[in-house]
């Protein structure tokens, strides 16, 4: 059996969350009843025109510095043309051969060093429209009796960025797009919540041999609104692929879609059978020249980076918390509190991430006193203090007072007991997976109502089971 | 008794004024002369008749107005009530300028005879075998029929200058950004621009004031950079004049036309120009063909809005969406507009971009270099403004190529975005003959004071011989 | 410029013109006659000549990020040909 190297690219849409629309004065939200926030210019009224959104172009030319592109010296909007009731005008206003940024390099850190991913470009276009699909089954296009259309999103600004095919693999596809969205989140320009579709991912998908240079006919994925569903499409499409060329046969260039549910790839009914757009430069509007100076404000505005926080985190913690602080936005948190750093990050990773607390609300004085005592208090206590921990005014002090039960002679009965009842998880610790000592811990904590001391219960379960 | 024929704008405010007469009788008159000379002209597809206390103005339909049809002259926006105002229309009205109705057109403003109107041709008041040219056929003939004082039309291959030449009157093409096209039914997007037609270059000089001007609901607009001067000097001295000898040697032009043109060559000298010959020959041999690229480029995606989702009409009949879709399209625009779509369409598909739209746009930019030039060593250049006098309806209507040809001396200009006025210069076989003026970017105030040199020179009386009193 | 039916019929599918069968030909004849009159532009020789899309040498035109007020429900449904509960109603897209 040959060996199988997948080769990903990426096309990420992120909506920005300017005030208002890309061409118009429309407000630029969601959730509103339909057609409320709609113009003569976001409806394609005749005779209307666009007119740029100022902001729009500020914030793209920053994503570009970030994205470590170059920003054009002059950009130009070519109308893209097709017939579809999401699109009013019968064209979309978008980015062609001169987009305003192209040619730049996305380093993704990995547990084996970093990782670089071109990209082609990152241009400034518009939204459609929602269409929704009334009759036939679950919304979908399939078998729908009408549709309804709500110009409200229409016109929302939108990026769209294209990689290079320089991703191998599904999981570093995840990693990929969970960094670049943390990148546009911290650049305040989108709330980019793939979930709500301010944030959307495609993926054109190919497979050669190993050693091949050439590329492969390619599939495109779309629409796979979770960082999971882009991992597990990939992953799906990348073995469909295999078995196809296994077994003989010919992949066929098609668009597909995932559904998470059975997990299955399906074509999806394009919107156009014959692909013609017929890009010409968009007469309504003039070429946008970004200044050096605007192209300044956009590097001054930029911080440190997820990427090299990510390679400066790891030298503390090790790759995995490292790449999870940042690219769940909570190293900020980790970066306030002093302490064992490893201790540190992990608390806020997996404890305090399991509270729901905003970590940008901790009092990063009081979490370090709470975590440096984690071991002398009740684990009850502890994690109440983590619930309150984004309180005003919480005080670490409040829960300092109790002491975990850390004597044997009260534990062991309690232990004994435990041991005694789950006798089936003593055989499989003794049978080397030792991961099922956590649970014997927490079936001690929960006979002792959360206070026992974990590092004691720890130590006497190793030695009752390996006596 | 006022005889709306005769009367000018600027004669029109002073009546009102001096308070000989009130806004509401003087829009009252129009209505009047419209009920008795329209029903043979047809110059108007929407009576309004608005009270008000300035001077009533006629608009031509693809300029859209509130609460008044807009139809662009076609059957897909039959019943289309705009919600909005166009920048034009605003600044008409902030103007104190009522509105008297919506003027007749070609459909989408594709044409040069308004036969491909939607709702059936105008007449020429100088003769109603005859058409009063187009796109903007219907204003010119509302101002020379005495139907309105003065009105607006628009302008993309010679809509405005055109009709203004066939039917005795002034237009204005302005300079292209200097005219918000905001509200204007798009046509070809690079190439459209809104301008006056008015009996007499004053008038024209004033509606341009009134309309002209950046807008910020249009990106390519621009602040004049002069305010706009009313002209009254009577000589041309010191203004070196040019005569473009393919614009004045082009194939097709009349010989009556020529001599028309010929005499007002020899007033301009007379009145003080220093005039020579200049060349203008890729603009001329090439501008047609490249107008009729990119012209149509344009429309077929600025007509792609019209789908029967959200205004307008829509097709009756089962199926799905591009079922709809395409009967809509096809039973809502009229031949010329079809026409255009699809030659646009071709134009811009995968495999033709390069040797048609995309060269087409590179002989734009000759053409803009070749006008460069001759602006060197010239203010203004002058030749007819069509080749020839008003044509019987019918007589091209089943040609499309030959009608092309009507653009043939506008077309160049305004390719290269230049401004142009044709002002009257006399008659060829008892019709009017144009006379075009053109000249740099933003040289609107040199070309009203040339024309208006010239019209007083000239003497051309505006009325029509056979409406005269 | 020899333009097919097939042309014609590509085209107007993607313009979205559904021409009767009846009137195919006869638009062919008339694209034709235009095309080959435009194909004129061909006979220069422009490979060194930049393109011009606009006629007006501007750049830059923006508006600042300030919301304006959008049309009321009714206003911005009041030319629709099948409003249906505050949105535009069209036929299922189809095959």
């Amino acid at each position: 059996m040959p060996e199988w190297e997948p080769v990903i690219g990426l096309e990420i849409h992120v909506q920005l969350k300017t005030r208002t629309k890309m061409f118009c004065g429309c407000e630029n939200v969601s959730g509103e009843s339909e057609n409320t926030r709609t113009c003569p210019v976001c409806l394609a009224h005749p005779g209307t025109l666009p007119v740029p959104n100022k902001q729009a172009i500020e914030w793209t030319v920053k994503l570009g510095v970030a994205l470590g592109c170059e920003i054009a010296s002059r950009a130009l909007f070519h109308r893209k043309n097709y017939f579809y009731p999401d699109l009013p005008k019968g064209y979309q206003i978008s980015q062609y051969d001169i987009p305003l940024c192209a040619g730049g390099k996305f380093v993704v850190p990995g547990p084996d060093g970093d990782r670089k991913i071109g990209i082609v470009r990152a241009h400034l276009e518009e939204d459609a429209a929602k269409t929704i699909h009334v009759g036939g089954s679950g919304g979908r296009i399939a078998g729908a009796e009408y549709s309804l259309v709500d110009f409200n999103r229409g016109g929302t600004p939108l990026v769209e960025i294209v990689s290079e095919p320089d991703v191998h693999s599904a999981d570093e596809a995840r990693r990929f797009l969970q960094l670049l969205r943390q990148t546009v989140v911290e650049l305040g320009i989108s709330d980019a919540e793939m979930e709500k579709g301010s944030l959307r991912c495609d993926a054109n998908v190919s497979v050669r041999e190993a050693g091949e240079t050439d590329f492969r006919t390619k599939t495109e994925l779309k629409n796979m609104n979770s960082f999971k569903f882009v991992a597990d499409g990939i992953e799906a499409e990348i073995r469909r692929q295999v078995e196809i060329y296994e077994a003989g046969g010919e992949v066929v260039q098609e668009t597909l879609h995932f559904d998470p549910g059975s997990g299955t790839i399906a074509p999806l009914r394009s919107k156009e059978e014959a692909h013609d757009y017929r890009y010409f430069p968009e007469p309504d509007l003039v070429p946008v020249e970004p200044s050096v100076e605007m192209i300044a404000a956009a590097m001054d505005d930029i911080g440190e980076l997820p990427a090299a926080r990510i390679r400066r985190l790891e030298t503390e913690v090790g790759f995995d918390l490292a790449e999870g602080l940042v690219s769940s936005g909570r190293d900020r948190l980790y970066e306030r509190v002093s302490g064992d750093r490893r201790a540190v990050a992990n608390v806020v990773m997996n404890q305090l991430a399991a509270t729901g607390v905003d970590p940008e609300a901790v009092n990063g004085t009081e979490l370090a006193k709470l975590i440096a005592e984690r071991e002398r208090i009740p684990r009850a206590a502890f994690t109440e203090a983590l619930e309150r921990s984004g309180d005003p005014g919480f005080s670490a002090d409040d829960y300092l007072g109790e002491t975990a039960i850390s004597d044997a002679s009260e534990l062991d009965p309690v232990i004994d007991k435990v041991l005694a009842e789950n006798q089936a998880q003593v055989e499989t610790f003794r049978a080397g997976k030792e991961g099922v000592l956590g649970f014997l811990v927490g079936q001690v904590m929960k006979e002792t109502g959360g206070k026992a001391d974990a590092r004691v219960v720890n130590e006497r379960l190793r030695e009752k089971i390996s006596s | 008794m006022i005889d709306t024929l005769r009367l000018t704008a600027e004669q029109a405010a002073g009546l009102l004024e001096s308070g000989e007469l009130s806004g509401d009788e003087l829009a009252g008159t129009y209505v009047e002369a419209i009920g008795e000379r329209d029903p043979e002209l047809h110059a108007y597809l929407h009576v309004v008749g608005e009270p008000g206390n300035g001077v009533p103005i006629a608009l031509k339909d693809n300029i859209t107005t509130r609460g008044v049809p807009t139809t662009a002259g076609s059957r897909i926006l039959e019943g289309y009530v705009p919600v909005f105002d166009s920048t034009v229309a605003t600044r008409v009205k902030e103007a104190g300028l009522p509105l008297i109705g919506k003027t007749n057109l070609d459909e989408f403003a594709m044409g040069s005879s308004t036969e491909n109107s939607a709702y059936g041709p105008s007449r020429n008041p100088w003769d109603p075998e005859r058409v009063p040219g187009g796109s903007s056929g219907g204003t010119a003939a509302a101002v020379a029929g005495g139907l309105a004082p003065w009105g607006l039309g628009s302008d993309t291959g010679g809509s405005i200058k055109q009709p203004a030449s066939l039917c005795g009157l002034v237009g204005l093409r302005p300079t292209y950004g200097t005219v918000s096209r905001y509200g204007i039914v798009a046509f070809a997007s690079s190439l459209d621009q809104v301008g006056p037609i008015t009996k007499t270059v004053r008038d024209c000089a004033r509606l341009y004031a009134t309309i002209a001007g950046r807008d910020a609901c249009d990106s390519t607009t621009v602040e004049l950079p002069e305010a706009v001067a009313v002209p009254d000097a009577e000589d041309l001295k010191g203004i070196r004049i040019g005569i473009p000898k393919e614009l004045n040697e082009a194939e097709g032009i009349e010989p009556g036309v020529s001599a028309a043109v010929a005499k007002a060559i020899e007033l301009a000298e007379s009145l003080g120009a220093e005039v020579g010959e200049c060349r203008l020959p890729r603009s001329v041999d090439y501008g047609l063909a490249c107008y009729y690229l990119v012209a149509p480029a344009e429309a077929s995606s600025n007509l792609a809005r019209y789908d029967g989702v959200r205004y307008g009409f829509r097709a009756a009949g089962d199926g799905d969406l591009t079922a709809l879709y395409s009967r809509t399209r096809w039973e809502g625009f009229g031949p010329e507009p079809r026409r255009r779509i699809l030659i646009g369409t071709y134009a811009l598909s995968a495999g033709y971009y390069d040797a048609f739209y995309g060269q087409a746009q590179k002989v734009r930019t000759v053409i803009a270099q070749e006008h460069a030039a001759a602006f060197e060593d010239y203010d203004l250049l002058l030749s007819p403004t069509s080749p020839t006098v008003a044509f019987k309806v019918g007589d091209k209507a089943e040609n499309p190529l030959a009608m092309y040809l009507s653009d043939l001396l506008t077309i160049p200009s305004n390719m290269a975005g230049l401004p142009g006025l044709s002002i009257p210069c006399g008659l060829s076989e008892g019709l009017p003959v144009g006379l075009q003026i053109l000249g740099p970017q933003f040289s609107e105030n040199l070309m009203f004071r040339a024309g208006h040199a010239l019209e007083q020179a000239i003497a051309f009386d505006f009325v029509p011989e056979r409406l005269r009193a | 410029m020899a333009i097919t039916r097939e042309d014609v019929l590509h085209v107007a599918r993607l313009a979205r013109l559904e021409i009767p069968e009846g009137e195919v030909d006869r638009m062919r004849d008339e694209l034709g006659a235009i095309l080959e009159a435009v194909g004129k532009v061909a006979e220069l020789d422009l490979s060194d000549v930049e393109p011009t899309s606009h006629p007006l040498a501007v750049v830059n035109e923006w508006r600042e990020d300030q919301p304006r007020p959008s049309l009321s429900p009714e206003d911005a449904l009041a030319n629709a040909p099948d409003p249906v509960e505050g949105a535009f109603r069209v036929p299922a897209v189809g095959s």
